[in-house]
């Protein structure tokens, strides 16, 4: 379970979290949805540790994440970057097999490749693909390697952000599917950001909204279209009119 | 007039904040160097991108370095009919200052900026976050290999950059000044004392240090955007060529004021 309890960041004098309050019950599927810039990359950092919080707090499974063991927090983690984050230097199968190459999961190079070379099955790609580099590969390509190098290591924690973003609608058709069976067949908490409404019917088992800096409505995705929040319904809805500036 | 006092003062006041943040994250690099995880792999690679593949830049410097001071040194000595010291002069002129700064200077331009390039690209990609989610200390995988690989190999380009310099000075020497190719390198060799050389070996180490820790440094704290990775490129050749220089003279007063 994840709990974010009156969450504060401001960058300069850009207050983006404003008191940031939303659980999310193990197990479950979290799609967390709002326009660009209002601080959903920025939420997601803040549980990791990647970003420090000006004030509240974040709880994973009961312990507050600042007092955390960071190495044993972390490797209950895996995280899909909105841009890949591959690292191009290095191999596709050494990214998928990072954390399998060394740290406390390390073990022989060899099975390290072997379990890179199977999750790369498991998202679709060829084993050919493993030699090559990240920057040979094409935009969906590189989104499931992503995908592999998050679940390498059986995490219990995943978070995507913005998965299908820069996608073609049936790569993110794809993805989406991917995502939501990896998430069912591994039991894992899973946070998924994204303004991709087709995101949301395909993966979210509950979904919250953030705007202004606060989760302005959260409830099952069933919910989500007879729900009458205004913020919602204009967002589901792309509409131009509605408490959601549209020119920002 | 206020103002601009306001203003000096305010500069001066950035200036010492950045220098303070300089030096914590050179004792933070120092921890992280020498406590475990290592990442051999990663040193290998800082070795030879730092080390092997600056070997043409510092000896093309070196040589036509050399072959200019014999000319200059031969011009002035003829002055006072001291033309005789161009194999001394070269030598020490060489290994003393010229063989660590000017390689030193080429090398930041190479190294400090492509380290900061790099660095900061991950960083605005998040492949530095990433980093951090996968467990993995950023300062150890990237900064300790890179800093450790400059300070080892910078003393040996230096050494080699000494060698060429020397000899460009010898190929002038015996073709143009008409100097006895045995003597110009008697001279050479009877004349250099162990710490002249041993002393630009300590300041090629010093500088390598410096020249890998700007380029993380900034790449470290790259802004976000290309126009972010741009002028951390920038700030890091910048700030090494400055330390270096500044370093040289303060190697130098320690190692040889009277
Ligand atoms: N490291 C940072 N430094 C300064 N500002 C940041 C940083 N990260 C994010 N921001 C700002 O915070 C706001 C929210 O960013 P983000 O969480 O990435 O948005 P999104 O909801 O699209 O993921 C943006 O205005 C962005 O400019
Ligand atoms: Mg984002």
């Amino acid at each position: 379970m994840i709990e974010l309890i009156d969450v504060h960041k401001t960058f300069g004098d850009n207050a983006v979290l404003r008191g940031v309050n939303l659980i999310v019950p193990k197990g479950e599927s979290m799609v967390i949805i709002g326009g660009s810039g209002t601080g959903k990359s920025v939420t997601i950092k803040c549980v990791l540790g990647l970003i420090t919080p000006d004030s509240g707090t974040i709880k994973v499974n009961g312990q507050d994440v600042t007092k955390a063991d960071r190495d044993e927090f972390l490797t209950h983690f895996g995280m899909l970057f909105q841009g890949g984050a591959l690292f191009d230097s290095l191999h596709v199968w050494e990214n998928v097999a990072f954390r399998l190459l060394r740290g406390r999961l390390k073990r022989p190079r060899e099975e390290a490749r072997e379990i890179a070379i199977e999750k790369l099955r498991r998202v679709g790609l060829k084993s050919s693909v493993a030699d090559q580099f990240p920057a040979e590969l094409s935009g969906g390509m590189q989104k499931r390697v992503g995908l592999a190098r998050a679940i390498a290591a059986e995490p219990d924690i995943i978070f995507f952000d913005e998965p299908t973003t820069g996608l073609d609608p049936i790569m993110a058709g794809v993805i989406n599917e991917l995502i939501r069976e990896i998430v069912v067949e591994m039991g894992a908490t899973a946070v998924t950001i994204t303004h991709d409404m087709s995101s949301v019917r395909a993966i979210a088992d509950d979904v919250a909204m953030l705007h202004d800096g606060v989760i302005q409505w959260t409830g099952p995705v069933s919910d989500l279209d007879s729900c009458n929040d205004p913020y919602v319904t204009q967002f589901v809805n792309g509409r131009a009119e509605g408490p959601i500036e549209a020119v920002r | 007039m206020i103002g601009a006092v306001a203003s000096l003062g305010h500069a001066t006041l950035a200036a010492i904040a950045a220098l303070g943040r300089i030096a914590l994250f050179a004792a933070s690099t120092l921890r992280h160097m020498f406590t475990p995880p290592f990442y051999p792999r990663e040193f290998g690679n800082a070795l030879l991108t730092i080390g092997w593949f600056s070997l043409p830049v510092v000896g093309m410097t070196a040589i036509f370095t050399g072959a200019a001071l014999a000319l200059q040194i031969y011009a002035g000595g003829s002055r006072f009919n001291a033309e005789s010291v161009v194999p001394q002069i070269v030598a020490i002129g060489m290994v003393r200052e010229l063989g660590p700064v000017l390689g030193g200077l080429m090398v930041a331009a190479r190294v400090a900026s492509s380290i900061a390039a790099e660095i900061g690209t991950m960083k605005v990609t998040e492949q530095i976050d990433a980093l951090v989610t996968l467990s993995t200390n950023p300062m150890k995988y990237l900064t300790a290999p890179r800093v450790l690989a400059a300070t080892l190999t910078l003393p040996v380009l230096v050494a080699v950059g000494d060698t060429i310099g020397i000899m460009g000075g010898y190929l002038v020497g015996i073709t143009r000044l008409d100097f006895n190719s045995a003597t110009y390198l008697q001279n050479t060799v009877n004349f250099l004392e162990p710490w002249d050389i041993g002393s630009g070996l300590v300041k090629g180490a010093v500088f390598g240090f410096l020249i890998a820790l700007m380029g993380c440094y900034f790449g470290m704290h790259s802004a976000r955007g290309a126009q972010g990775v741009g002028a951390a490129t920038k700030a890091a050749v910048v700030a090494a060529s400055v330390l270096i220089l500044a370093s040289n003279y303060l190697l130098t007063e320690a190692f040889f004021a009277a």
